[in-house]
């Protein structure tokens, strides 16, 4: 075999170094082209990221803090980022460099291209090193400062309940109003609401604004100030104020102002309470609206509230004729529950006995007039305020003359016996975010409200009760909230057992409104239920209860 | 030897002057700079000429030529014109040359003896460089670039070309020309040899980029450093010849 050789190829020398090489477009080889042009001219070989120990997040300047797991993408995003000059040339390979994670060194290798002279693209990696800083992230320095929040909401009523806070936990429940809440914390009289932000409190006094009447007070605390940037640092506060009225409360209206409110009779109760309440003269169907502008312009106080009802028995209804939406006046004739409950009886009812001492008062039967004649009957329970035997302590209501004063006023309707079967409610209600510590319970009642020790257990339960209750009587308070299915309780199951025992003991068949008659007579060794209870129906109820549990806030 | 000279801190210095074995071109420039670094080596020896041509300074681009004549292009004013015929000695032919490629020092890169020109000159063009300038006319490419004048510089002891010129293609114009050739650069890696190198047979000026590498090359291309031993003993002879014969 001959050899036979390949085509010659052109050499020229380089034009540096004289090295034969094969002509490119820059004339040079490699190393000079090397020596007299860096590509990585201008882009940093060190560089520095901070690093919160704290939180382990790294800064992406100029604010925010991401989570970045060593040796990862997002990392290398944040470290690539740091490099000033890598928009002049292309970038086309990067990767971390093993580095020990105590040496607070992070390694990156780049391949670059670039081109130089004319169409001449040179490649070249290298090495950046950056140091770890480590900083403190702006929250873990507020949270080591203790200064987690900066506007706070201080929501008072100065009652001896708390039932206005669980009605407004609801309400805040239903309208997501504390998206933004950092924490809730519970003080005598009211709740303290939390908020990293001024906007969200002044949104949360917007809010308590629209739904009780309320007034408030803002003041500011400096926290501290830079005089060259001309910036300051605050803390605001926000007291807000609900006026110490609920519904079902009795009111005495300063003789002046309620000659102005339309010259209604001093003697009221409220029916309602909204951003604005409203009360009724029971004995004339007069009402009028208070604004909460009219209120804290000269604030009254309730003359007595829910806790001082007296149950009594109602006798008699007779219907005026006037009538003024849902209310119908009507003259009653009633008497103290259990004043017929015979102290001679075969039936022990002790605790009815117990009631009241003065055994000649408690047969009494009193004259009144009530706007509950579209829903009382004779027989029915009702709840009052017994005037005669009460002492207020008002100058108001000493004003008033002795004859203009009724011995009892009705408030509302009650269902004693459906109460003292104790059945479980077929519905329960949402709570507000635990705080740190506490285990989450849900729907067993007390959110935020009532769970401090500071408060007796019984009281708080007392009130949850009393407030359930509320919801229950109430169709128009139980549609401002939300209310949930509880999965274990069955609905209507309690009544339709009751009356299948009922038949079992007579034994034989009565017809319905016979056996109404009866029961409401109350002479039964079992006591009917009140055939107008007013049931929570199903449609009103949520479902999926526990998958909308809230998440803790922290 | 040759020479690292600038233009107006340019180193295309063949854009901005023409030289050849009986005369040498240069642009009028503010200073004399570029032409006193003309007249120290070239010194008496040959006429060095301060023109324009058509009113611009690229006369190195503009104009061809060699020992026998020189070409203009047809946009040469007829003061220049004059100017030059008193300028240059009176054996030189001065010829203004209608050609559409009127940029001649790029289409024509001629010696005395043979001009390599761009391929698609007019056949009347290509007539009249035979005639003015003595020489047999060779329609070139240079490794694939038509523009002749501007990839390479020729004289009559060698020649330097584009660097990517193939082995083929040198040996073909080595041939042609009966010189020796050489792929090179000039200015550091510039591959457009005519504008940064003008030579003749003695003596080569170089833009100042040029590298030492460069600068040797060129030298051995155009035999311009000290004689060697063989050409010695050849010149002795010739002369020897001459003497005795």
């Amino acid at each position: 075999m001959e050899f036979i050789p390949g085509p010659a190829v052109t050499r020229v020398l380089c034009a540096d170094c004289g090295t034969p090489i094969v002509p490119n477009s820059a004339n040079l080889c490699v190393a000079c082209l090397r020596n007299t042009v860096d590509i990585t001219e201008g882009i940093p070989k060190q560089s520095s990221v901070s690093f919160c120990r704290n939180c382990e997040r790294f800064l992406s300047p100029p604010q925010a803090w991401i989570l970045a797991r060593p040796e990862s993408q997002e990392l290398l995003a944040l470290c690539l980022k740091r490099l000033k000059g890598l928009n002049k040339v292309r970038l086309t390979e990067a990767h971390f460099i093993w580095t020990e994670p105590h040496s607070r060194r992070l390694r990156v290798s780049l391949t670059i291209q670039k081109e130089v002279l004319t169409s001449t693209i040179l490649e070249q990696v290298f090495e950046i090193e950056y140091l770890v800083h480590n900083t403190q992230c702006s929250d873990c320095a507020r949270l080591a400062a203790k200064n987690t929040w900066k506007a706070l909401v201080q929501v008072r009523q100065k009652v001896s309940h708390k039932r206005t806070f669980l009605f407004l936990e609801q309400l805040i429940l239903k309208h997501g109003a504390q998206k933004d809440t950092i924490s809730v914390k519970e003080v005598r009289d009211g709740l303290d609401f939390f908020y990293s932000q001024r906007s969200h409190a002044i949104k949360m006094v917007e809010f308590l604004n629209g739904i009780v009447p309320v007034r408030s007070k803002n003041s500011e605390q400096l926290l501290s100030t830079d005089t060259h940037s001309n910036t300051a640092n605050y803390k605001f506060t926000y007291s807000v104020e609900i006026a110490p009225i609920c519904k079902d409360d009795l009111v005495c209206i300063p003789f002046k102002q309620a000659r102005t409110l339309s010259n209604i009779s001093p003697l009221t109760i409220c029916t309602r309470v909204g951003a604005s309440f409203q009360l009724l003269d029971v004995s004339t169907l007069q009402s009028v609206e208070i604004s909460s502008q009219i209120f804290w312009r000269s604030p009254f106080s309730a003359l007595a509230g829910v806790t001082d009802l007296v149950e009594f028995t109602v006798l008699d209804v007779e219907p005026v004729g006037t009538s003024r939406g849902r209310w119908v006046l009507a003259d009653a004739q009633v008497a103290l529950a259990g004043a017929f409950r015979s102290h001679t009886g075969t039936h022990g009812n002790s605790e009815m006995e117990m009631d009241y001492e003065t055994a000649a008062e408690s047969t009494q039967i009193f004259h009144t007039r009530t706007h509950l004649g579209a829903i009382l009957q004779p027989g029915d329970t009702a709840m009052g305020y017994y005037l005669s035997s009460s002492n207020f302590n008002s100058d108001d209501f000493a004003k008033l003359p002795a004859d203009r004063i009724p011995d009892i006023i009705l408030v509302k309707k009650a269902y004693p016996n459906r109460r003292k079967k104790g059945k479980a409610r077929n519905w329960k209600l949402r709570s507000i975010a635990k705080e740190e510590g506490e285990e989450g319970e849900t729907g067993g009642g007390r959110g935020v409200v009532g769970r401090t020790g500071g408060r007796d257990q019984k009281k708080v339960d007392e009130d949850y009760e009393l407030f359930l209750r509320d919801l229950e009587e109430d169709p128009e308070l139980r549609g401002a909230v939300n209310l949930y299915k509880a999965e274990d309780v069955k609905m209507k199951e309690g009544r339709d057992v009751g009356q299948r025992r009922r038949n079992g003991q007579y034994g034989m068949d009565v017809d319905e409104e016979a056996r109404d008659a009866e029961g409401t007579t109350a002479n039964g060794e079992e006591e009917e239920e009140e055939p107008d209870f007013p049931e929570v129906g199903l449609d009103e109820l949520l479902e999926d209860f526990d998958e909308m549990t809230l998440q803790d806030a922290a | 030897m040759a020479t690292r000279i600038q233009f107006e801190n340019s180193s295309d210095i063949g854009v901005f002057s023409k030289l050849t074995n009986t005369y040498c071109l240069t642009a009028i420039q503010a200073s004399t700079n570029f032409y006193s670094a003309f007249e120290s080596e070239l010194g008496d020896v040959i006429p060095i000429v301060h023109t324009t041509i058509a009113g611009t300074r690229i006369v190195g681009r503009m104009t061809a030529g060699n020992r026998h004549g020189l070409l203009v292009p047809s946009t040469t004013t007829d003061q220049e014109l004059q100017h030059l015929r008193n300028s240059l000695p009176d054996p030189v032919a001065i010829q203004r040359v209608e050609e559409r490629l009127s940029a001649l020092g790029n289409v024509v890169a001629c010696n005395d003896y043979i001009a390599l020109v761009h391929p698609e000159i007019d056949r009347e063009t290509e007539e009249i460089i035979a005639d003015v300038l003595k020489v047999e006319v060779f329609r070139q490419t240079i490794a694939d670039n038509v523009l002749v004048g501007s990839y390479c510089a020729i004289s009559n002891q060698g020649g330097l070309v584009h660097p990517k010129t193939s082995i083929q293609d040198q040996n073909e114009l080595s041939s042609l020309l009966q010189v020796p050739i050489v792929a090179g650069t000039v200015n550091r890696g510039s591959d457009v040899i005519g504008a940064g190198l003008v030579v003749n047979d003695w003596c080569a000026f170089t833009g100042l980029d040029t590298t030492a590498t460069e600068i040797s090359v060129i030298e051995a291309a155009f035999k311009l450093q000290g004689q060697n031993s063989s050409a010695i003993i050849g010149e002795m002879r010739d002369s020897l010849i001459d003497n005795w014969a």
